[in-house]
């Protein structure tokens, strides 16, 4: 019987099978980052145990790193625990090593899932942990890639490998070409609106179909980091000459020989036909329209010409309740047209959306005119100091600050907010970040998820628009 | 670690399914780089309705907590268990987990418990029913039983987990035992695939 790509990639690495079929599986890949690391290290010293393969860490400051004042340098972190968590990050980096460190300040640093394909230190075929639910990124390159907790990071950090049970296996396929304004984004998010926020728990899934072949890289790894939003701690695309594409000549992806032998094996990291899932979904992509999210919980999307559901329509109790509690937090009246909802703040960035082909969309949308007057802010923050530069070149800072926009240094900002960039009480934000839920952003913001020309043209109009329909306003 | 072999304790009820660790604990308590203190930001923002379960002098005291439906989605962060533990709960009942907070729970000594729908609809009933509500969680019969032992309801756990969770055990120390067999496969990757490490 034919193996799926989490078949063949479980496969190869699988260390130790007990009876009970608890597995050890050997990671290839680990990256940290400061906010879910210090108490692994901590724990790893307080033991004296060493890193097993020290080789094997990408680390990076990037959760709660501010955007501004960097030219104060680490002075610039205004807050004290912030500050210790970064210092923490360095003095572990110093004491136990990595094969590179891409600190506070440095050109290179970043979000983590946008830094380690951009280095080339993602490569199909590996296994990649991070103290990180958004690990799943990494899955757009054919690697089996899931967040861990900080035990499990000090487990990988003193064993190399994770215990583990193997997943079930789900395919998700999307056939067809999108329409014009309909991205990866809206997939993703049309996808979750189908199963379910734990739609695909104890399942790792795989992205397929014409669709997903038709996307850039960036456009699947927005798909694969938000699997986790669909409860699937791993999303995977398999390899194709796309995937290899990207990697030639990144820093750390092989060269001469041994490129050519690395991607001979990688072509072989796709599911055989006739493999056998447990779970199959299909969606017709030309029934995928620009997505926005309504409440608190990913699953809680609508497309952009809905209106805000109406929880009286609801049967089931719970569910009702939920979603009248969530109508409550955001603010919202039932049946309100999408593009009737008003906006405070827009937020482009977040490991989902910060790639260069993501501000080049929003860019494109912004060019020549102007943000709303009744937007108080509208952010950019690049994925990470490659991506900014490579920005900058382009000069699509320029037109973000003409328009309005704000452009800012690399990190995960107001995604979770951890630093400065949060939404206050009761302000409603149109975000190309993961996560809707309560306070994500900022206690008692309000979150709507959208693609990165949906948000850039919600920034020009002070309210959702229709981005296939839409003209523009005269600058 | 601690073991846990059998706990008797107060039940509080969260009715809400989809109970996110953004929620349990939000991000302006992830700040710190120690693993205890974390019980001061348990559903902080939630707690400043008077009216919260957790704030119900009924369920002080509480360290058996009844959820629904996808309890602990989002976040990787293992600061969740470590709230919910730093407050004094060690048990978690509701009808399923997402992945990622089931693990970490574990690697604590902190106890998930799946039960099917209809029998958490049944704690939960007999929780509002009868004040200072108790149940029983024994890891050895994989069961949780009323303190009258009149309910009790079985439920599923990895052999492993169980005997880690009974034993009190380091996992890292456990994993160890195969250090041989890591390096193997590791030489053997390496040779084969270079341009991994």
């Amino acid at each position: 019987m034919g193996q799926t790509l989490y078949d063949k990639l479980w496969a190869s690495h699988l260390v130790h099978l007990e009876d009970d079929g608890t597995a050890l599986l050997y990671i290839d890949r680990h990256l940290v980052h400061e906010v879910t690391s210090a108490q692994a290290y901590e724990g790893l010293r307080e033991a004296g145990r060493k890193p097993w393969r020290v080789d094997s860490v990408v680390a990076t400051a990037d959760h709660n790193t501010p955007t501004t004042n960097w030219d104060e340098g680490i002075e610039g972190v205004r807050d004290p625990f912030a500050k210790l968590q970064i210092q923490t990050l360095d003095a572990n980096m110093r004491e136990f090593g990595a094969k590179v460190y891409f600190p506070f300040l440095d050109k290179r640093q970043g979000i983590v899932h946008v830094i380690g394909p951009e280095q080339g230190a993602t490569l199909p075929g590996m296994t990649v942990v991070c103290g990180d639910s958004h690990t799943s990124t990494h899955g757009a390159f054919g690697c089996l890639a899931h967040g861990i907790g900080t035990s499990e990071v000090e487990h990988v950090l003193a064993t190399q490998c994770l215990v583990t049970k193997k997943m079930k296996n789900m395919r998700v396929n999307v056939e067809g070409p999108l329409a014009r304004g309909v991205t990866a984004k809206d997939v993703v998010l049309a996808i979750i609106g189908r199963i379910g926020t734990a739609g695909g728990t104890g399942h790792a899934i795989e992205f397929a179909g014409s669709t997903l072949r038709a996307l850039s890289m960036e456009g699947r790894m927005t798909v694969c980091n938000m699997a986790i939003e669909a409860g699937a701690r791993a999303g995977m695309v398999a390899v194709d000459e796309t995937t290899i594409a990207y990697l030639k000549g990144r820093p750390f992806a092989p060269k001469g020989a041994e490129w050519d032998r690395a991607a001979a094996y990688w072509r072989t990291l796709q599911s055989d036909p006739g493999a056998k899932f447990d779970r199959e979904v299909t969606l017709d992509a030309r029934e995928i329209k620009p997505h926005v999210t309504w409440g608190t919980s990913p699953e809680m999307v609508v497309a952009v010409d809905e209106a805000v559901p109406d929880p009286d329509r609801e049967k089931d109790s719970l569910r009702r309740e939920g979603m009248e509690r969530a109508l409550k937090y955001m603010g919202l009246t039932p049946r309100t047209p999408i593009t009737d909802i008003p906006i405070d703040k827009v937020f482009i960035g977040s490991c989902t959306n910060s790639r260069i082909e993501d501000l080049r969309a929003a860019a494109a949308v912004v060019k020549g005119r102007k943000k709303s007057s009744s937007v108080r802010l509208a952010l950019v923050v690049p994925g990470s100091g490659v991506v900014k530069q490579q920005a900058e070149r382009e000069g699509l800072d320029r037109i973000f600050r003409d328009a309005g926009f704000e452009w800012r240094e690399p990190g995960c900002s107001m995604c979770l907010g951890m630093n400065p960039d949060r939404l206050e009480a009761g302000e409603r934000c149109a975000s190309t970040s993961n996560r809707n839920f309560e306070g994500r952003q900022g206690p008692g913001g309000r979150t709507h998820l959208v693609s990165p020309v949906m948000a850039a043209a919600a920034a020009i109009e002070g309210h959702f628009v229709d981005i296939r329909k839409w003209t523009g306003s005269p600058s | 670690m601690d073991r846990f072999t059998v706990l008797n304790g107060l039940v509080a009820p969260l009715d809400r399914a989809n109970v996110d660790t953004d929620q349990i604990i939000p991000k302006q308590y992830l700040s710190s780089i120690k693993r205890t203190g974390f019980g001061q930001g348990l559903f902080a923002e939630w707690r400043k309705d008077p009216g919260f379960v957790l704030n119900q002098p009924r369920y002080q005291g509480a360290s058996i907590l009844l959820g629904r439906k996808n309890f602990g989605c989002g976040s990787s962060r293992e600061h969740a268990p470590w709230a919910l533990m730093d407050f004094g709960f060690r048990c978690v009942i509701a009808p399923s987990f997402a992945d990622i907070f089931f693990t970490n729970s574990f690697k604590n000594g902190f106890l998930p418990v799946v039960l099917a729908e209809a029998e958490v609809d049944r704690l939960f009933d007999e929780c509002n029913a009868f004040p200072r509500f108790h149940l029983v969680v024994d890891v050895e019969r994989q069961s949780v039983s009323t303190t009258n032992g009149e309910t009790s309801f079985r439920f599923e756990i990895d052999p492993f987990r169980k005997y880690c969770l009974l034993n009190g055990l380091d996992e890292i120390g456990l994993s160890l035992r195969h250090a041989d067999k890591i390096r193997a496969f590791e030489d053997k990757r390496r040779a084969q695939y270079p341009w991994y490490y």
